[in-house]
């Protein structure tokens, strides 16, 4: 796909906060009517990319186009087709949800009345009240509903969920993905992995300013492991010798590994001759997937925490 | 149900009838405001005694003679003398104590009012606000414990800038300055402090954001000094139901009566137990009265750029403009008795012909425009620091994110803020000009006074602007703005009690405005004014539109 095509391209965006080196060349690429989903865990610079995307920062090196033009000098232009859902939603004390709303969406351009009352409606959300007396999660509401009733192509959601209710997320997912067939391009920021899985055809995973992995699903799923449990005729002992297989477990005349993808064909074949009883296997969650990059911070952090 | 509304009503009975549970954590709390105050507190502290002492030690210089005193002594027994300070009485011995009772007295109660309805203010309902008292509530911390700690901590503050106050004066030696009188010249400002601490004390339970507590407290701060301005000019009476009455009342130096600080004390004590009535009938983070539903469409005047900021700054647009007014009937009113004084006294004569045989009305009137104009520079900071303030709550980010520009946002704000610094000043000077015009008879006052004021308006701009070009450049930094007020304060009000040399007043953009009415009009240094809040505004606003939002 051509650089002209996407809907947001960034390469070797850099962004630093004094000796904090909160960006270190992300590259990004956002196609038209995709859901595209943004991983990472807090600090990973999710936030601050989207900031500079949103022209509210200045990059310090680096390329970002965005709905083709750059969004530092052309922000005006480009927020007339974007609507943007921060993570924590600060509303005017004393203006009520409802107008708060209409303010958002007005100034966009674009608004469509009916659509705003129906979501109100559907998120159950009270417009009449005051900004100052909403919960988290209200007020997230607030933001969402403003965002979604607006006439444009691109929604940028930087984890727009963050407080919201089992239900209410559920309703957003709902809501999602009606504007992807619509044709509406999404950006979500996210570390809900069902939320993602279930919502988003691309996925980003950053780490320390870095993109570390990038592609549909069913892409990342091939460059890592799948789980693999089954029953033999004869013990699968010697399993651990096998290229490609990891942590073997053999209990109650079942063993359980995980193997990467390009040994998947041969570990099946030696199974098949230990005389296969019954085989389940099943591709990576996007949690294995988000692990096996974080896997060693979470293991210091462990370690951390047991000294 | 009605088992648990009993239940809920018990508890509520036994917290409120003063267990030690409801104080539970007042001494962490204490020492927590403390260590959140360690700067605060001592530069609060050394600033009142800086000014105190320091006015002490220069009335010695510029008056070192009783002739010096007793000339100033007629000059500040004019209404517009009595009005900027205090009560006749002092003047019978006009020594170096009396004149601190007399012309420094007044001002200083009012600091010590500001500093303690501060302290007062962010510690319980700036805290509650901000959801911060919520999480230290849910520990073993008691209903009262908040309120309680904050009113120790600003009494402790209170009664340690008396004893230093005590102190500093009587160590200087000065004749008239006896170490009694130094006493009760502390003991004054602690009682008008602690006075007001406990008017904060109740202002905080009534409303559920800090400023518009501290916005309450404040306003009776001003009606206070207010009251005591008409009082001490007129016939006295009004100066009575003002703290800060109560405390020149004592006579510090002349008399000596320790009596009229029962008064504040007592009050304080009532306001307290009424806090702490309140502060059981409400939900922690909520006001008393319950908030009504609004609109729930926002219309379209809201979402142009200019009526949202118009609505953000209704409040506090409408609350000084109101002020202002207030403060300007209240000195218009008493311009008969000033007129009334005028014949013959030398000194005033001499002292009116300095500024080109103006009348005393006129003189005292471009006295009162002064303070009107400082007034009015805290609100043209206030409005113009709202960009800031919007931006450090987060609130700017989703609106910049939509196709409204930067320039479009900020310069919606600035022209509320500017157009609207303009018509605080004119309301204070319409105010001035209308009362006055009545009791004088002389309709030509309104459009004197009112045009005296406009003319303040382009240094009131520049003082704005300031604030625009800090928070374009250093945002961080943006309440540096808070200078100018604060000098213009100094050297245009002090600095005439205190007869700054010419220089100093010039350093401020007030000094550069002609003294109407009293002086002759000059429209250059109007004009130089307003480029020059141009050139600030303009560079304010090219400094913002190159830096990231809340990244500096």
């Amino acid at each position: 796909m051509t650089d002209t095509a996407l809907l947001i391209s960034v390469s070797d965006l850099v962004k630093t906060f004094g000796p904090m080196r909160a960006l270190d060349g992300v590259n990004l690429a956002v196609a038209p009517g995709e859901v595209h989903g943004f991983l990472g865990p807090n600090g990973a610079g999710k936030s601050t990319t989207i900031r500079v995307l949103l022209g509210l920062l200045r990059a310090d090196a680096g390329h970002a186009r965005v709905l083709g033009g750059d969004p530092w000098d052309e922000a005006v232009r480009l927020h007339r087709r974007l609507a943007y859902v921060p993570g924590d939603v600060s509303l005017w004390p004393n203006l009520t949800g409802g107008e708060a709303i209409d303010v958002f969406a007005r100034l966009r351009g674009g608004f469509d009345q009916r659509r705003r009352d129906e979501l109100c409606e559907r998120f159950d959300l009270d417009p009449t009240k005051k900004g100052r007396t909403y919960s988290k999660g209200n007020r997230q509401k607030v933001a969402i509903v403003g965002a979604l009733a607006s006439e444009v192509e691109l929604l940028v959601l930087d984890e727009p969920t963050a407080g919201l209710d089992p239900l209410m997320e559920t309703i957003f997912s709902d809501a999602i993905l009606e504007d992807k067939a619509r044709g509406r391009t999404v950006l979500l920021s996210s570390h809900i992995l069902a939320q993602v899985e279930k919502l988003c055809d691309r996925i980003s995973i950053i780490r320390l300013g870095k993109i570390v992995e990038s592609g549909t699903l069913d892409e990342l799923r091939h460059l890592t492991r799948t789980t693999v449990t089954a029953r033999t005729a004869r013990p699968a002992t010697n399993l651990a010798q096998l290229p490609g297989v990891h942590d073997p477990s053999l209990e109650d005349g079942h063993v359980t590994f995980e193997v990467d993808a390009e040994h998947l064909d041969t570990t099946i074949g030696h199974l098949h001759s230990l005389g296969i009883r019954s085989l389940i296997s099943h591709p990576p969650t996007l949690e294995q997937l988000f692990m096996r990059h974080y896997g060693e911070d979470l293991s210091e952090a462990r370690s951390g925490a047991s000294r | 149900m009605s088992a648990a509304t009993t239940t809920s009503r018990r508890a509520r009975v036994e917290s409120s009838t003063g267990s030690a549970d409801a104080l539970a954590g007042t001494g962490t709390l204490i020492r927590f405001v403390l260590r959140r105050d360690r700067i605060r507190i001592p530069a609060w502290l050394a600033a009142l005694t800086v000014y105190t002492v320091g006015t002490a030690a220069s009335f010695a210089e510029l008056y070192p003679t009783a002739e010096a005193r007793q000339a100033a002594a007629e000059t500040m027994g004019t209404p517009a003398g009595t009005a900027m300070t205090g009560p006749t009485r002092y003047l019978v011995d006009y020594n170096l104590g009396s004149m601190m009772g007399h012309q420094t007295l007044g001002f200083a109660a009012v600091l010590v009012a500001l500093m303690s309805v501060l302290m007062v203010v962010r510690h319980t309902r700036a805290e509650e606000e901000t959801g911060r008292a919520e999480l230290v509530r849910a520990s073993v911390v008691g209903r009262h414990a908040h309120l309680i700690a904050a009113l120790i901590v600003a009494t402790a503050t209170n009664v340690g800038l008396a004893l230093l106050l005590a102190g500093g004066l009587a160590g200087l030696g000065l004749e008239g300055i006896t170490v009694h009188g130094s006493l009760l010249y502390g003991a004054t400002h602690a009682a008008v402090g602690i006075a007001f601490a406990a008017v904060a004390a109740v202002t905080v339970q009534m409303t559920e954001h800090a400023r518009g507590a501290s916005g309450m407290a404040l306003t009776l701060v001003g009606l206070a000094y207010v009251l005591r301005a008409a009082g001490d000019s007129g016939e006295g009476a009004l100066s009575w139901l003002s703290p800060i009455g109560w405390a020149q009342a004592t006579y510090v130096y002349v008399e000596n009566r320790w009596w009229p600080l029962l008064l504040p004390l007592a009050v304080a004590a009532v306001l307290l137990a009424i806090a702490m009535v309140l502060s059981t009938r409400r939900d922690v983070g909520a006001g008393l009265r319950q908030t009504r539903p609004g609109a729930a469409r926002g219309s379209a005047a809201l979402a142009h750029p200019a009526g949202l900021a118009l609505r953000l700054h209704r409040g506090l647009l409408i609350g000084f403009a109101v002020a202002l007014l207030v403060l300007g009937v209240a000195y218009g009113s008493i311009l008969a008795e000033v007129e009334a004084m005028l014949a013959g006294i030398d000194v005033l004569e001499e002292a009116l012909a300095d500024i080109g045989g103006a009348t005393i009305v006129d003189s005292f009137a471009s006295m009162i425009m002064t303070v009107l104009a400082i007034i009015t520079s805290v609100y043209i900071v206030l409005a113009g620091l709202r960009p800031r303030a919007e931006e450090n709550d987060g609130r700017v980010e989703p609106l910049l994110a939509t196709a409204l520009s930067r320039h479009t946002w900020v310069a919606s704000h600035l022209a509320v803020a500017m157009v609207g610094g303009a018509l605080v000043m004119l309301a204070g000077g319409l105010g001035f000009g209308i009362t006055g015009a009545l009791v004088l008879d002389d309709p030509a006052i309104v459009t004197t006074f009112a045009g005296a004021a406009l003319a303040y308006v382009p240094a009131l701009w520049v003082t704005g602007g300031v604030a625009v070009l800090l928070f374009g450049w250093l945002p961080r930094a943006a309440l540096v703005a808070w200078v100018l007020p604060t000098y213009g304060f100094i050297a245009g009000y002090l600095g005439q009690i205190l007869q700054f040399p010419g220089w100093m007043r010039k350093l401020s953009p007030f000094g550069h405005v002609p003294q109407l009415p009293a002086a002759e009009p000059d429209v250059m240094p109007l004009i130089a004014l307003t480029a020059l809040a141009a050139l600030l505004i303009a560079g304010g606003l090219t400094g913002f539109s190159r830096r990231g939002i809340n990244a500096t």
